[in-house]
């Protein structure tokens, strides 16, 4: 589904990412974890070409991410094709970002009719199903700073799933959440990784990387220092900088 | 809770010895000689001319003027409000092109004073006595002369619109920029393109800081068509000077038109109140009461005054 091969991102002066290599399977959870700043975030927000790589090559399903090889160059894509692509790649942020003057079901129709040109009909009866799913079904009507912070990123996780991506990419999606709401949005996630959803999720909660998690990847000041299950990767850390990180964390 | 049940009685109320003010009676005293003062010359002093303020305050050349104001203050404000929305989006946009095109427009429309761009839309003739519509240096097909387009009416409309246009891409780039960054991410992160993600995304929620300017615009923009007047456009003022400069009764007519200003704008100021409390939507728990609501809901509360002091007594 992904392939990234040596992916480096620079900031001016700074490089965030060092030359990335990985691949995600179809039906994958992939978890990525590392210390702030080691480029998780950069990486994942590439996927939807939200940033621009600045050498290597990234792939989603097979096809290039914001480019066009033609004649053994590069094309940049045009906005209507990077926006079709995006379409299949659902993206859920730390801090939400609901649309703060939509309710919650008009933040899970709004995209669909704009994008999708689903009729509204349509789309609002499958927003209803969305955030019944999510255990929302009596918050349809209430707007967002009328939910708590748990319940405000099941929305935006109904309204990531409601374009019907392929893909979904979690951006530390608890960690702006107070603990007693984290279980909430995690039980989400799991739900849809039994689903079959190929997931990509930066996080810090181990328990959820270890129970639903397929690979674990530990990066670190912008490389991929460990892959591995993450039973194997957590018990048994095989980098000092792993080691170092997990027995921080835990 | 806790305090009821450990000391077994309700915390006595405060009734404390309130702080007294006497610089507040002091100042009322003055400010009531003052007031005094103005209300006894405007009432005895011959030379305020009210009986003439009445007479003409709803004859026919002014309330067309009025008429005449109101039309060219929503016109201009309607073509200052789509050019600046237009020209802050361009402004704010990836193509050089077009942001630079909407930074020249801004810097030279917000650059020249109003007036002296009424004075020149008004000989606009003189300087291009014919307007033709063809391929440009090449053959044209549509030929008019200048002042039978330019009327005063376009001549104001576009003397104050382009201008306010110039303004109102600054007020909509600021509440452009106040939009979380957050929020451009996730409308991109859908696959929405940039049209939409500023028109059902971005620009809903700059409302809230665009609008109370706009209203302070719109007020401005009510006593700038008095500008107008150079074009010779038949507004308010125009209209009142007409009648000036036949009867010789300046004052009582500046009066009237002052006063006529000042109503129009106490309507705006009232309407402003209500389009800003629709747009915070979405952004507190409740909204404030509007003044209606705050006086209805004081006459009930008043009358239900016997009804809850007995209640609370009893319990």
């Amino acid at each position: 589904m992904i392939r990234a091969e040596a992916v480096h991102k620079r900031y001016g002066l700074l490089e965030v990412l060092k030359g990335i290599t990985l691949e995600v399977a179809p039906r994958e959870v992939m978890c990525l974890l590392g210390p702030s700043g080691s480029g998780k975030s950069t990486f994942l927000r590439c996927i939807n070409h939200l940033e621009k790589i600045n050498s290597g090559r990234l792939y989603v399903d097979g096809s290039l991410v914001g480019y066009q090889e033609r004649g053994g160059r590069l094309h940049e894509l045009r906005e209507r094709e990077v926006c079709r692509r995006r379409t299949e790649i659902g993206m859920v942020f730390q801090r939400f970002n609901l649309f703060p003057h939509m309710t919650a079901l008009e933040n899970v129709v709004v995209a669909p009719v704009l994008v999708k040109k689903d009729s509204r009909a349509v789309a609002t009866t499958r927003a209803r199903s969305l955030l019944d799913r999510v255990g929302l079904s009596s918050k349809v009507d209430s707007y967002p700073n009328q939910l708590s912070g748990g319940q405000q990123q099941r929305v935006a996780i109904a309204r990531a799933l409601a374009m019907e991506p392929k893909l979904m990419l979690f951006d530390e999606p608890t960690s702006a959440l107070d603990p007693e709401l984290v279980g909430e949005v995690l039980d989400v996630m799991r739900g849809l990784a039994e689903e079959g959803m190929t997931m990509v999720v930066v996080t810090h909660e181990i328990g959820f990387a270890r129970e639903v998690g397929d690979t674990l990847v530990f990066i670190d000041e912008g490389v991929v220092v460990e892959v591995g299950a993450p039973r194997e990767v957590i018990a048994n850390p095989q980098h000092e900088r792993t080691k170092a990180f997990l027995s921080k964390v835990f | 809770m806790i305090a009821d049940g450990e000391m077994g009685h309700p915390p006595e109320e405060i009734r404390a010895v309130p702080l007294r003010h006497p610089g507040r009676w002091v100042g009322t005293a003055v400010l009531l000689v003052l007031g005094a003062m103005l209300v006894h010359d405007i009432t005895t002093n011959p030379r305020f001319g009210w009986g003439i303020v009445g007479t003409y305050f709803f004859s026919t050349p002014v309330v067309q003027g009025v008429e005449k104001t109101l039309e060219l203050t929503f016109v201009a404000m309607a073509i200052g409000v789509i050019l600046g929305v237009l020209f802050a989006v361009m402004r704010l946009s990836p193509n050089p092109i077009l942001s630079g095109a909407a930074w020249l427009y801004i810097w030279f429309f917000r650059g020249t004073p109003v007036y002296v761009q009424l004075l020149f839309w008004y000989v606009i003739s003189a300087l291009q006595p014919t307007i033709s519509l063809g391929i440009p240096f090449g053959p044209e097909f549509v030929h008019m002369s200048a002042n039978s387009i330019v009327t005063p009416f376009v001549a104001a409309l576009l003397g104050l619109g382009l201008n306010e246009g110039a303004y109102y891409a600054e007020i909509v780039r600021a509440g452009i920029l106040s939009v979380d960054h957050g929020q451009f991410e996730a409308a991109q992160s859908l696959g929405m393109r940039r049209a939409p993600l500023m028109r059902r995304i971005v620009l809903p929620q700059a409302m809230r800081v665009i609008v109370p300017p706009t209203g302070n615009e719109t007020i401005s923009m009510l006593k700038t068509t008095s500008l107008a007047v150079v074009v010779t456009y038949p507004e308010l003022l125009y209209q009142t000077e007409n009648i000036a400069a036949r009867t010789y009764e300046t004052i009582p007519l500046y009066i009237m038109a002052s006063f006529w200003y000042l109503l129009m704008t106490t309507v705006l100021t009232i309407g402003q109140y209500y389009v800003e409390r629709y747009y915070a939507r979405g952004t507190s728990y409740a909204l404030p009461l509007t003044p209606i609501q705050k006086l209805r809901r004081n006459l009930t509360t008043l009358r239900r005054v016997p009804f809850s002091a007995t209640s609370a007594g009893g319990s």
